[in-house]
């Protein structure tokens, strides 16, 4: 770990808070009711979960569903990308293996012989991105709360939202603490840019107490405020047309692009139109 | 009214590890006092004010809050009676928003949304801290954290406030304010502090702890005159009491 862990944690950590900050913009995205988007970011996930092993160019069109929200939820670009580069060690670890074991031949181009592995690891790739992508915008133009919420009010069993809600803000607890101790290290160890395994062991160990007392202190606070197990949400969620107008346009168009490949039904129209 | 009288008999607890953090202590607080509790790092103020809405189970002894003896069974009407400022105001702000802080608990009280508003709002304006309530609490600075975590607790309407060193890391005028606050409020309030001048402001009744047990309790400015207790109890005179070095006087 270098000496810089201090200030990358933090800004970690203010990255996490920045999605919250996100969240509270008002646009016709944010606007619309948490289940409403919920359920649309679900039938997005489960669309292209089920794209077979192959497909690339057919998953194309899905990508209209992150790009509208990132521009009408006035989100940047930046970020949701950001946190995709996060996430892309897991997609590389599961999908680097398949160019190395499936050798068959299976596109053409030119001079160029591309194998099964490749093809289906872009597949791969780009159905994490989108998945990933989805759900990131999902919370910066919901608010983690609010989709907790919603999957409450979903029938999602309580014990378990309730969990995602505690586990998200123990989550800030541990990367406040990982913070201090970084800083408290780096004041002290001027000289060294990297943190020895001895001293990186010892500093784990406290990190995890010090993150176990706070939890504990936080939830006594939570405790003398009447916490009962559920936390309770402030606003009270109104599902109206424009809400079923945005997830029945979005599922029919998920729908499409599943049955129909629409860029081999563009191309077809294309050729038609050539002379 | 009675349900303001806070009774502690005996108390006594050891934490795992076997801190013996309280000896046997005891005092009873009558409706509307105002009672420093004070003692050196580690006399056991916070461990103490802990037992007093059953955040921590006594290994010996009882707390006894208006006319019930606390209990598994009354502990959440006694939550509701006893209002707990805790020393680091991160461990009690969570939520995304001041306001839906505050809201927290009266949330959990089930009720209406009106109502919710209404102590909301009030709770925030007694805090001066109305102006805050769309920012996010990990922006604010120290002294309006702290105001926030009391508008927090005040939503609940408890009918005692307990606070745990409420003017540490504050800064001088936030510090003040406090004080004007604190001295305002008509509730049964016990301040944990080794802020001895802050005490000397809003206390007429102090009770010294040294070790785990009651080293004195009794008027503040006759227990602050006692300037063998307070050495014992390793304390200082606030320096308001102290004689001017410069003068003599
Ligand atoms: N969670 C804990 N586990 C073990 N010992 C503790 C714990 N909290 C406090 N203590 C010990 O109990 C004693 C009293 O602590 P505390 O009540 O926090 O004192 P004060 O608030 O007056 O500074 C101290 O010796 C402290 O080290
Ligand atoms: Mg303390």
């Amino acid at each position: 770990m270098r000496a810089g862990g201090a200030s990358s944690l933090e800004s970690a950590l203010l990255d996490l808070r920045g999605i919250e900050t996100l969240a509270q913009q008002e646009t016709p995205v944010h606007r619309r009711d948490p289940r409403a988007k919920v359920v649309t970011a679900l039938a997005f996930i489960a669309v292209v979960i089920s794209f077979g092993k192959y497909d690339v160019s057919a998953l194309l069109p899905l990508l209209a569903y992150p790009v509208a929200l990132i521009v009408a939820g006035n989100l940047p670009a930046r970020f949701v990308l950001g946190k995709l580069l996060l996430a892309l060690p897991f997609a590389l670890v599961i999908g680097m293996f398949n160019p190395l074991l499936d050798r068959t031949a299976l596109v053409q181009l030119g001079d160029l012989r591309v194998s099964g592995g490749w093809v289906s690891f872009a597949s791969i790739m780009l159905r994490f991105g989108l998945t990933v992508s989805a759900a990131v915008i999902l919370i910066a133009t919901t608010g983690f709360g609010p989709v907790c919420l919603a999957l409450n009010r979903l029938k999602a069993p309580r014990v378990f939202t309730t969990q995602l809600m505690l586990l998200y803000r123990y989550l800030f607890v541990l990367t406040e603490e990982a913070g201090r101790m970084m800083r408290a290290w780096s004041l002290r160890a001027v000289s060294e840019r990297r943190i020895s395994i001895r001293v990186f062991g010892s500093l784990a160990g406290q990190l995890l107490l010090r993150a176990l007392d706070r939890a504990q202190r936080l939830h006594a606070a939570m405790l003398c405020r009447g916490f009962d197990g559920t936390i309770r949400p402030m606003r009270r969620l109104k599902f109206t047309a424009a809400d079923l107008g945005f997830v029945a346009g979005w599922c029919a168009f998920f729908m499409i692009a599943r049955i129909y490949h629409l860029p081999h039904l563009l191309g077809q129209g294309m050729m038609r139109m050539l002379p | 009214m009675s349900h303001h009288l806070v009774e502690v008999k005996d108390l006594k607890h050891t934490y795992p590890g076997g801190t013996e953090a309280l000896r046997g202590v005891s005092f009873r607080i009558t409706h509307g006092e105002a009672v420093g509790i004070v003692g050196a790092n580690g006399a056991g103020k916070s461990t103490l004010l802990l037992h007093l809405n059953g955040c921590l189970a006594p290994a010996g002894g009882s707390v006894r809050i208006g006319d019930y003896p606390l209990t598994k069974e009354t502990l959440a009407g006694v939550r509701r009676t006893v209002g707990m400022v805790f020393q680091d105001p991160d461990d009690q702000l969570f939520m995304p928003t001041v306001y839906e802080d505050v809201a927290f608990g009266p949330l959990n009280l089930g009720l209406p949304p009106g109502e919710i508003e209404a102590r909301v709002m009030r709770a925030l304006e007694t805090v001066g801290a109305a102006h805050l309530r769309d920012r996010p609490p990990y922006r604010l600075s120290g002294g309006e954290k702290r105001a926030v975590a009391i508008a927090a607790v005040l939503a609940m309407l408890p009918d005692i406030l307990v606070l745990d060193e409420p003017s540490s890391n504050l800064d001088l005028k936030s510090r003040r304010q406090l004080i004007g606050l604190l001295k305002g409020f008509k509730h049964t309030r016990i301040i944990a502090t080794h802020d001895l001048d802050m005490i000397l402001d809003v206390c007429e009744r102090t009770i010294v702890l040294h070790e785990g047990r009651v080293a004195a309790d009794g008027p503040t400015t006759e227990i602050f005159n006692d300037e063998e207790l307070l050495r014992r109890s390793h304390l200082e005179k606030p320096l308001r009491m102290q004689a001017c070095p410069v003068c003599g006087k």
